[in-house]
């Protein structure tokens, strides 16, 4: 369970979010959904450790992470996973070298196990006989889901996604989605995915935090975000013709 | 001044929450056998044409029959060893060396690699950049020595071939009045050079905004900030040091 307190952020001297409070929950796809813009990155980025917030806590399982030591935060950073908007794989590791990096910086494991671990994660994305191919030579679906094995890789307890589906076509968007849904409950992760896909809120959106322009306007699962009743909210729901559709029916 | 701060705590977080020693003497192997292989071709070649212009140029212009002809290779001693070799060698390697680091690192903070590598607890800075400024050290001045060898070599082809000196007055022009001074002065240069060349280069890289548009720009500014670093210190080299 990921839990953050008041979370302010501003950049030369514009506030970017504020005061964000919210949980997500263990064994869970949580989602952080949004309009472009209103700070859905970096509140991820703030809890991730990338920025450091202004204001505001962020723990992991009641460790405070904000204002953990140097070893407690590498402790937690162990235990953290991440799937980049773009993969960010390294240019200039193949696959299988790219998913083994953590194993090679964060454990002291034997090589053969090591390549074991990565085989099977490889496998558990759908990807296999891709080893040996440089990032420059998958396809951007394929990016993503090499991103994915290397952020499972070290068997993490906290697994986050910026916009894992876009850029992709709406079937391999399902894909990764489902994905990303199976292996939290599999492994029993909490993860937290940013997103302004409606699909992936249908789809996989256990527990939803809707910010706007910066703050937190709501939050609930994807069951009861279509009956919200908040117009903010309600506008970024339908702006989508197939969930238009949805919105005429009676409850 | 603000760059400039940014610069001096951007060198101050390279040594910082390091990997170990076998990780970065991996890094640094790596780093060297690319710099190497990538840039001794073209030093080679533009030393040896820098040594033969310079020797044709000065023969043209040493005509007076009191100056003897072995004064010719002995300029172009003087000349290739302590300036052009390294200082020159230095422009061209901040265009091609220099220009791939900026945009290597510029690449790798768009595309969140960098951010990738932050997330695992790894100091990106050091781990990236540390390993670039040691391989610079040890493969620039060797750089430099190869200029310097080649340079002259250039020279004694032209030289010889053309008939304007003679091998025995090329060779006793070159060992005329040694001082092997201007090695060491050259090669304390060329550990300055690679040092501001590669350090430059990197924090400009490092430090990229943006997208593709902002790389490009990044590794323009790292050429031309390493290169008038170069010239800067040249001067201040040869104040310092130049004491005869
Ligand atoms: N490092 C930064 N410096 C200054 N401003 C920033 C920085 N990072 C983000 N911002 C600003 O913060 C605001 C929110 O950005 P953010 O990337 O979090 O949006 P987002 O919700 O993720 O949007 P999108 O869906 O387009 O990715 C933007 O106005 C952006 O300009
Ligand atoms: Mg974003």
């Amino acid at each position: 369970m990921i839990k953050i307190k008041n979370i302010s952020k501003s950049f030369n001297g514009k506030a970017v979010i504020q005061e964000i409070s919210g949980e997500f929950d263990k064994g869970k796809t949580n989602l952080i959904i949004g309009s472009s813009g209103t700070g859905k990155s970096v509140l991820l980025k703030c809890i991730v450790g990338l920025i450091t917030p202004n204001e505001g806590n962020v723990f992991y399982d009641l460790r405070n992470f904000t204002e953990a030591d140097k070893e407690l935060k590498s402790e937690i950073r162990r235990e953290i996973g991440m799937l980049f908007q773009g993969g960010a794989l390294f240019d200039s590791k193949n696959v299988e070298h790219n998913v083994m990096f953590p194993l090679d910086i964060l454990t002291k494991m034997h090589p053969d196990e090591k390549l074991d671990r990565v085989n099977f994660c490889l496998q558990r994305v759908g990807l296999e006989n891709v080893n040996k191919k440089m990032p420059s030579e998958i396809s951007g679906g394929m990016k993503k889901r090499v991103g994915i094995a290397r952020a499972i890789v070290n068997n993490p307890n906290y697994l986050f996604c910026d916009e894992p589906n876009s850029g992709l076509d709406p079937q391999t968007s399902i894909l990764i989605d489902d994905l990303i849904g199976e292996i939290t409950h599999e492994f029993d992760i909490t993860t937290i995915v940013v997103t302004h896909d409606m699909n992936s809120v249908m789809g996989i959106g256990e527990k939803i935090l809707f910010l706007y322009k910066g703050r937190k306007l709501w939050e609930g699962s994807n069951t009861d975000i279509v009956h919200s009743g908040l117009s903010e909210l309600d506008d970024f729901v339908f702006s989508n013709k197939v969930m238009q559709g949805l919105k005429g029916k009676p409850q | 001044m603000k760059g400039f701060g940014q610069y001096m705590i951007f060198l101050g977080s390279l040594v910082v929450r390091r990997e170990s020693f076998k990780t970065y003497y991996r890094l640094v192997m790596e780093e060297s056998v690319l710099i190497g292989v990538k840039s001794i071709g073209l030093v080679a070649l533009v030393a040896t044409f820098i040594g033969a212009v310079t020797t044709v140029q000065t023969a043209y212009n040493l005509v007076s029959p009191l100056i003897p002809r072995y004064m010719i290779a002995n300029v172009v001693r003087e000349m290739t060893v302590l300036e052009l070799a390294p200082t020159i060698m230095a422009i061209i390697y901040a265009g091609k060396v220099g220009s791939s680091m900026a945009g290597g690192l510029g690449t790798m903070r768009i595309t969140e690699q960098i951010d990738a590598l932050e997330v695992m607890g790894i100091n990106s800075a050091s781990y990236l950049v540390l390993p670039k400024i040691v391989a610079s050290l040890l493969m620039y001045p060797l750089l430099v020595i190869v200029a310097g060898a080649c340079a002259l070599f250039g020279g004694y082809l032209v030289a010889t071939i053309s008939g304007m000196v003679t091998p025995t007055d090329y060779a006793y022009g070159l060992r005329f009045y040694f001082d092997s001074y201007a090695i060491t002065f050259a090669l304390i240069k060329s550990f300055v050079f690679a040092f501001l060349i590669s350090s430059i280069s990197s924090f400009k890289g490092y430090f990229t905004q943006g997208g593709a548009l902002e790389v490009g720009i990044a590794t323009t500014a790292a050429v031309t900030a390493s290169i008038i670093a170069v010239l800067l210190s040249d001067y201040l080299l040869a104040q310092l040091l130049y004491v005869r």
